[in-house]
């Protein structure tokens, strides 16, 4: 019996080495090839709306640079002087999950760079993984301001300006466009996300429009319930004439779905921060005449604003996937161009391949230009970026038979968020300095 | 009684590989070593759910102590700022035990699909509160940092890694050593017919409680360990009814032959979804369900019985 104890025992052992040594010897990067996983929804409700025309936008970008097909400034091919090999990831299954993917992402597949992530969730539980693991991150998506303003980060990066923006945005637009508000309620996803766009919103009201009421009973459905019979009848149910929503990915066109044929939007008037998937996705049974937002110069939009980059962007994303790029096809883009622009910056002052710590300390504080507009890591000790943030009014196109916005207004980044080192919530209770739109 | 267990083959063929698994561990790549974590962690919560299956229970509700134990090492951290190992375990371990004990007394009167349900009840009134309480994280969870080891903190996972090992040949030990004793001789009696176990003069609820705290327990442990070596928890990744699910799938894919098994199969579980997810980034869910699937057809008895079949053939040749 022992004989067969120590044998088997040699065996395992043998196995076990056996399975090392061929994970040891995984051959090396080639040394001219750049790894990054891409990270969005493929599975799941956010799959549709939000992850896959992330990662089209993500692998539509790389390939063109990678190619050197891009307008100028991004016509140099590679990423300074670097091909990059994307690899791309799921997001779903919740933020443990994530963070033990992560850890797979770096650790297994030897990546050298993450991009992506778009739920607040996912954000807020990797940036501390990435910082363990020394590896650089950019979030393309996420919002939560929570993520620069109760840490700070040496390895991640955000290249979507925090939720703050979007909604002093809205409450400025709802100032300039709207008539006869006087109160107000939501609907919003009961995470980092849905909380924080609900209270900046509101506080941004109350130092905009004071004379509007906020309703007592704001509603926080569990993110991708996909039911809202209740919250609906509860909003309609009260006197509130206006209805903030940040509902993004498949919550915000069920909700939609479900409010129309119920009157929902001939009673209410409905701002929707992040929804502007839906727009597209839904067509004509989208409403027309509520206010949406992209959560930045993205998406519809900026589909009709001239220039080179962004008529090369929607020609070239339609031409590859048959539909317009959406919201989050420009949000992964743009943080593909942060990381193009970085690593050219770093061969630029240091005058080799670039590495780790160059294209971190070249990307902090960077300006650089995006597909309609200009972003610069003006936050969060120069890796939480800014840029300006519009809200628009949707209407039908029945020339193109197609959705459209109409009223744009774009409001600069200096409007809508705080300055660097002063924290959002101090910020809107000051009444906003700075801010002069 | 403790002679006979250490001279227990399968303690002996346990302590042998982990001692293995534990040299090996020092030259593994980080990623393997993760994976291996989570697998030897989370086996202890199927060795919980194995327990109860050879007594004809399955418990959809597991997740509710695995939960308990992942919260309590986080919380722990966030109110007394504590990563200590050791008050981490005692912690988890208490809370899950202690709710386990209450929670028998209700649940040690059911049997089959109902108990199944009951216990699923209680895991989603945790998840419940969890996801409307914004001061237990509500549906973001909390980051676990580091765990320290009488205040010295390692550069490495390997004194966790090894920790782990640890608490494993401790509790198939201690499992086997339970199952070796009259109360654990129960186990199958009362799956069989719980009348005569009556007649013979025992009670069939105190043996299904002593069990069901048991199980507790180790699903406690275990949650614990994975937020350890994870650095995080959520509650749809810790207290989801889906979480439970996964525990009964790796469990069936497991087998119910061996005490070690849970380990096995908890192990193959981590490693394929890690590839599926890497190999099929759109479709993984499909792979480890069809996996599930397949196993469940060519090996009806899970993965145990193919390694015990290998064995046996082995030792007539031998």
């Amino acid at each position: 019996m022992n004989k067969l104890v120590f044998k088997n025992s040699l065996k395992m052992l043998t196995v076990g080495a056996f399975v090392s040594l061929s994970a040891l010897a995984s051959p090396p990067l080639a040394a001219d090839s750049f790894k990054v996983a891409v990270v969005s929804f493929l599975t799941g409700p956010a799959a549709g709306p939000f992850g896959v025309p992330g990662r089209n936008g993500a692998e539509l970008v790389i390939d063109a640079i990678n190619a050197g097909s891009m307008p100028a400034p991004y016509e140099s091919a590679g990423f300074g002087g670097l091909q990059l090999e994307a690899i791309f990831a799921d997001e779903s299954g919740g933020n443990a999950k994530q963070v033990a993917e992560y850890r797979n992402l770096v650790e297994k597949q030897e990546v050298d760079a993450v991009l992506g992530y778009i739920s607040s969730g996912s954000c807020m539980s990797v940036a501390p993984v990435a910082e363990e693991l020394q590896t650089l991150t950019i979030m393309s998506v996420c919002g939560t301001p929570r993520l620069f303003e109760d840490s700070d980060w040496n390895y991640t990066f955000r290249t979507q300006a925090h939720a703050v923006g979007d909604s002093v945005a809205a409450a400025l637009y709802i100032r300039d466009q709207l008539d006869d508000v006087k109160k107000y309620n939501g609907i919003n996803q009961n995470y980092a996300w849905g909380q924080d766009s609900w209270k900046f919103f509101d506080i941004a009201m109350q130092q905009l429009i004071p004379e509007t009421q906020a309703a007592d009973n704001p509603q926080f459905p569990k993110l991708f319930s996909g039911q809202y019979g209740t919250e609906i009848s509860t909003i309609l149910l009260d006197d509130s004439d206006l209805v903030h929503s940040s509902f993004w990915d498949g919550d915000i066109e069920a909700l939609v779905l479900q409010a129309s044929v119920r009157g929902f939007f001939d009673k209410k008037k409905f701002i929707s921060v992040a929804g502007a998937s839906a727009v597209d996705n839904l067509g004509k049974r989208f409403p027309a005449g509520t206010v949406i937002g992209t959560r930045g110069e993205f998406g519809i939009l900026v589909r009709e604003q001239e220039g080179e980059l962004n008529e090369w962007f929607i020609n070239a994303y339609r031409e590859r996937y048959g539909v317009y790029p959406l919201e989050s096809s420009y949000q992964y883009a743009q943080s593909v161009l942060a990381l193009k622009a970085s690593m050219d910056k770093s061969v630029a002052d240091n005058g080799t391949t670039p590495e780790k710590d160059q294209i971190i300390s070249a990307m902090t504080g960077l300006n650089f230009t995006s597909l309609a507009g200009d972003v610069s890591f003006a936050l969060g000790e120069g890796h939480q970026a800014v840029h300006p943030v519009g809200y628009g009014i949707t209407a039908w196109n029945d020339e193109k038979d197609e959705p459209t916005v109409v009223d744009v207004k774009v409001y600069p980044a200096h409007c809508i968020l705080p300055p660097p080192g002063q924290l959002s919530e101090d910020w809107l209770a000051a009444g906003m300095p700075g801010s002069d739109c | 009684m403790m002679r006979s267990i250490l001279l227990d083959n399968t303690v002996r063929c346990v302590i042998v590989a982990f001692m293995a698994l534990a040299c090996i561990g020092l030259v593994l790549p980080n990623w393997i070593l993760n994976n291996t974590m989570f697998g030897l962690a989370r086996g202890l919560a199927v060795l919980g759910l194995l327990l109860l299956w050879r007594t004809g229970l399955i418990s959809l509700g597991h997740s509710l102590y695995f939960g308990l134990g992942a919260y309590a090492v986080a919380l722990l951290e966030k109110h007394t700022g504590s990563t200590d190992i050791i008050l981490r375990l005692v912690i988890a371990l208490t809370v899950a035990g202690v709710i386990g004990f209450f929670l028998g007394f209700v649940l040690r009167h059911y049997r089959g699909i109902f108990f199944a349900m009951l216990s699923l009840a209680f895991s989603m009134v945790l998840y419940g509160v969890l996801v409307k309480t914004e001061a237990l994280g509500s549906t973001d969870g909390f980051s676990v940092s580091q765990t320290t080891f009488l205040g010295w903190q390692p550069a490495s996972k390997y004194p966790l890694f090894l920790s782990i090992i640890a608490i494993c040949i401790v509790a198939i030990i201690g499992v086997q050593f339970y199952l070796r004793s009259a109360i654990g001789y129960l186990t199958t009696s009362v799956r069989d017919n719980e009348i005569r176990v009556e007649y013979l003069g025992y009670s069939v609820a105190r043996a299904v409680h002593i069990k069901y705290i048991i199980s507790a327990a180790l699903a406690g442990v275990s949650g614990a360990l994975i937020a350890m070596s994870l650095g995080q928890v959520d509650p749809d990744s810790m207290v989801n009814w889906t979480v439970s699910g996964e525990l009964v799938f790796i469990t069936i894919m497991s087998g119910p032959g061996s005490v070690v098994a849970p380990f096995i199969g908890s192990i193959t579980f981590e490693f394929l979804r890690t590839f599926a997810f890497e190999w099929a980034p759109h479709a993984w869910q499909l792979i480890v369900g069809g996996t599930l699937l397949g196993i469940i057809f060519a090996l009806p008895e899970g993965l145990w019985s193919l390694i015990q079949r290998l064995w046996t053939k082995k030792g007539k040749v031998l």
